[in-house]
């Protein structure tokens, strides 16, 4: 019974991860076609990665977008966050609903929203465009990271460091701030992410001026599939779960922080 | 008096930990606010109203809708499909969401194993099912190794493949709910379970599923709508001509037809509302969306 | 250094159609421990919090030292405040955490090393200073937010269940430092608590609260031994009530009328003949008559029944019924030389006037 069930989820965990496995593996055939297994492995397309410059400047596309998306989600919605838990009732409620509302509405209906509109200001086929539109969709992420560091944050921190002589904006700095920082770089890292991996609004405003990593690959996939795409495909993941080893590392470090 | 003072005392207000001015939570959230409005709510919106003012303020575009036979074959496909795939996770996803909760040692390994493709991109993960999949993919391969094939099957683009993939990519966002429930049970119960005469199986129907099922509901209703909106997956892996409403809608786009776009966008956005909203009704399971914000 | 003096003069607090301070009137002198003792929900915190300025009272007035602190935010009030859970910033070290107020001051750095060594000596923690909070026990760390609280030399330190979540033992060691502390510094120390032992240990007064409003205030003694209602009675210690009716007086004391014998009582107030009264008496001043009474026996008597016998280590408490079926209590230093009563036997219980009281 015991033996049963452990190999059924060894099955199931099988199915969970091998896919993504076998993408490495692929990565380091030497066919030129896709097959597996691989006739002989080797680097050979990440040495094809690496010479093809369109492939190069969509990976610098990519990284710059999420990096000015990092900064304006993270800056927005930290000081979203820190307002919004003392917002009155109603207002709270109607302001969450509007922040967290990409979490629900699908991804082609924000995607054809944006296209519709930045294209009548020239936001199409710019990075801008991307940022801004990426930004929107990253912002729920830093608002619940953020508010989530808010409540764990104990309220008699904040009013010892009162009784003590600090002024309010003082006990902002010198208490609340570095109490939240593991919940804001968390949410951070989200944001990155959010917006690296994003495809479906990239695919209708990257136009032929702005086109990041995630859509230079959907346009090999759909037109010529070639194992470079395993090669890029192995290197985002690796760097995603580096990114997520780390916020898993700041959550914890946060959760000591906020039991003495 | 003093049992009507307990219950008011826990609805007190907690106290404030700063005194804060009235305005500045306000101006906080402002900028944020503003931001989405202008580059987020407003785009959408105003996509959204040429459903109901092309050429003239009309509700035509929703009564053509329901005489249309492409939308009604899309739209039954999208339906069937998230059915399907909503089933599969659960029966998939429960399986894995106990042993999670049943681990101890192992407990890192399932989590890394069931977090990577989490956070791996969908088109990656959906590039992986192409490989797989694929003439020449490992199952292929496998099925002629083995000799129960004599040529290479299609498996790619065939609804199959739509649904295999889909199931694999949302697995996760039904697994982290029911783990999550699972956890909270305390262990006690079943030991007194089975300390009352129940068998391993008795135990497991009469009290650690029941309370895992807030768990199994949050993750139906995030599968059922994440997959209702599904796009890049079904147009790499799927048959051509199994379109979801997604696919539709990004299709009429690109024939700039936007009032047939934005008709269907209004008809998927409703049914992932109206099914959010049913689910907080009859359940009360709407927190699931921030729980697992991805 | 003298301790600040606190009135608090018809503090209220409402949330919205629920009060939970409804009136309370305290004068607190210049140097002295008082305690807020009450039940969860008596209002006690939500007092400490006003004075500390984390609420603002719906109405009545908060004067330190004869001024009204009402409109001053809690940063300028000068209070130090140790709180339940201690309340330590997770991430400054010890040093920085005690150092805290005085960087707020405006403390020179040299200044303020010296004043946090001085604070640690006083807590009893030298050498300390470079630790992290969550490295130390809770007792530990219950000593650094005290010389977190004193070290800028506030004149009234607030205290708010400093003690709660520490085992028994450290919570006694902990009392007898506080009261040392207390007579060391000469402030003024206002301490918030539901635990009675507690109270009575440390406290010069004690203000017993119940539902929103002090049921009694005074020296531990005075209210164990004369609690003014029935609430104080019970919740400070333990009581028997008896109903009883009221006879007449007799040289300044009670007679009334309780299970069919007359009982004398202490008693201020003047109930007029006939009305129904209850009088409260303890457990451990009641005596068997037969047993080691010191002579004269006292006053009191009254026949019961035993109902049920408990040894309890260190004395054994008897359950009783009188006649009219009023149960009471009665707890007696075990001795070896002391015959158990088993349950059933008829007995008669006597106790001192002076230890029956009109509640």
């Amino acid at each position: 019974m015991r033996l049963l069930g452990g190999g059924l989820l060894t099955l199931l965990l099988a199915f969970l991860g091998l896919p993504i496995l076998l993408v490495g593996i692929v990565s380091f055939s030497s066919a030129t076609y896709l097959t597996f297994p691989p006739p002989e492995f080797g680097l050979r397309w990440y040495r094809a990665y690496l010479g093809a410059r369109d492939w190069l400047d969509a990976t610098w596309l990519s990284l710059a977008v999420a990096a000015a998306v990092v900064v304006v989600s993270t800056l927005l919605g930290t000081l979203a966050a820190i307002g919004l838990a003392r917002l009155p009732r109603g207002l709270r409620v109607a302001a969450t609903g509007l922040i967290l509302s990409p979490l629900i509405v699908p991804g082609i209906v924000v995607a054809i929203g944006v296209y519709y509109a930045y294209s009548r200001y020239g936001l199409v086929g710019s990075p801008l465009g991307l940022v801004l539109a990426h930004s929107c969709l990253a912002v729920p992420f830093v608002v619940t990271s953020v508010s989530a560091s808010f409540a764990g944050l104990d309220p008699r921190l904040e009013q010892a460091a009162l009784s003590l002589g600090a002024t309010p904006f003082g006990t902002f700095r010198q208490v609340t701030l570095p109490l939240i920082r593991p919940g804001v770089l968390v949410g951070a890292l989200f944001a990155f992410i959010t917006s690296f991996d994003e495809l479906i609004v990239s695919l209708f405003l990257s136009g032929q001026g702005a086109v990041t990593l995630p859509r230079r690959m959907w346009d090999d996939l759909r037109y010529a599939i070639d194992p470079t795409i395993a090669a890029v495909s192995t290197l985002t993941v690796v760097l995603t779960a580096l990114l997520m080893g780390a916020a898993h590392w700041l959550k914890r470090r946060g959760e000591r922080l906020h039991t003495p | 008096m003093s049992e009507a003072v307990a219950p008011a005392l826990l609805a007190a207000p907690r106290a404030p930990g700063l005194n804060w001015r009235r305005a500045v939570p306000l101006l906080l959230v402002a900028p944020l606010l503003a931001f989405m409005l202008a580059l987020y709510a407003a785009p959408v919106l105003a996509m959204l109203s040429r459903s109901l003012l092309e050429p003239a303020p009309t509700l035509a575009h929703y009564i053509e809708l329901a005489g249309d036979e492409v939308f009604l074959k899309v739209f039954t496909n999208t339906l069937s499909t998230t059915v399907t795939v909503t089933l599969g996770t659960l029966l998939l996803g429960y399986p894995i969401a106990l042993g999670m909760a049943r681990a101890r040692r192992l407990l890192p390994l399932i989590l890394v194993i069931v977090l990577l493709p989490f956070w791996t991109s969908v088109l990656v993960r959906s590039y992986a099912w192409m490989v797989l999949l694929g003439r020449h993919g490992l199952v292929n391969e496998v099925l002629l190794a083995l000799g129960l094939l004599d040529r290479p099957m299609r498996l790619l683009n065939t609804p199959l493949a739509t649904q295999i993939a889909m199931v694999h990519i949302l697995l996760p966002y039904m697994i982290l709910p029911i783990a999550n429930a699972l956890r909270q049970i305390d262990p006690s119960l079943a030991r007194a379970a089975a300390g009352l005469g129940a068998g391993p199986f008795g135990v497991f129907r009469q009290v650690t599923l029941p309370l895992s099922m807030p768990g199994v509901m949050a993750g139906v209703l995030l599968v059922f709508v994440l997959s209702l909106g599904f796009y890049i997956t079904p147009a790499l892996v799927g048959g051509p001509r199994d379109m979801t409403l997604s696919m539709l809608i990004a299709q009429r786009v690109e024939q700039l037809d936007w009032a047939y776009a934005a008709t269907l966008s209004a008809v998927l956005l409703a049914t992932a509302l109206a099914i959010i909203a049913l689910f907080q009704r009859v359940f009360g399971v709407g927190t699931a969306f921030r729980m697992s914000a991805r | 250094m003298e301790g600040a003096s606190v009135t608090l003069s018809g503090l209220e607090k409402r949330y919205e159609n629920f009060g939970a301070v409804r009136g309370v009137s305290i004068d607190i002198r210049s140097g002295e421990f008082l305690t807020l003792l009450g039940p969860s929900g008596s209002g006690k915190t939500t007092t400490l919090m006003m004075i500390a300025g984390f609420e603002t009272p719906s109405a009545g007035d908060i004067a330190i030292d004869g001024r009204s602190v009402v409109a001053l935010p809690p940063h300028r009030r000068n209070i130090g405040m140790v709180f339940q859970n201690y309340a330590l910033f997770p991430h400054l070290t010890v040093a920085e955490n005690i150092g805290f107020p005085l960087k707020q001051r405006g403390v020179p750095k040299p200044e303020r090393a010296r004043l946090v060594e001085e604070a640690l000596e006083l807590v009893r923690l030298p050498g300390y200073g470079a630790r992290q909070p969550r490295q130390l026990s809770g007792g530990q760390q219950q000593r650094v937010a005290l010389a977190r609280a004193i070290v800028f030399k506030p004149r009234l330190l607030l205290m708010d269940e400093p003690l709660g979540a520490l085992d028994k033992q450290l919570r006694e060691s902990l009392q007898l430092e506080m009261r040392r502390l207390h007579a060391d510094l000469g402030i003024t120390f206002i301490y918030v608590t539901h635990d009675q032992e507690e109270a009575l240990t440390m406290s010069d007064r004690i203000a017993v609260m119940n539902e929103g409003r002090v049921a009694q205030i005074g020296a531990p003694e005075e209210l164990y031994d004369r609690p003014e209602n029935r609430f104080v009675a019970s919740f400070i210690g333990e009581s028997n009530f008896l109903p009883a009716t009221v006879r007449g007086r007799e040289d300044g004391v009670l007679v009334a009328e309780c299970a069919g014998t007359l009982v004398r009582a202490t008693c201020a107030g003047t109930p007029a003949t006939g009305e129904a009264v209850t009088l409260a008496t303890r457990p451990e001043r009641l005596r068997f008559v037969d047993g080691a009474w010191p002579a004269p026996p006292p006053a009191n008597r009254m026949p019961v029944t035993v109902t049920e016998a408990v040894f309890v280590g260190e004395r054994c408490r008897y359950l009783l019924r009188a006649e009219d079926g009023t149960a009471l209590v009665l707890k007696e230093p075990s001795s070896a030389a002391t015959r158990r009563r088993e349950a059933g036997e008829r007995a008669e219980v006597a106790w001192s006037v002076a230890d029956t009281i009109l509640v």
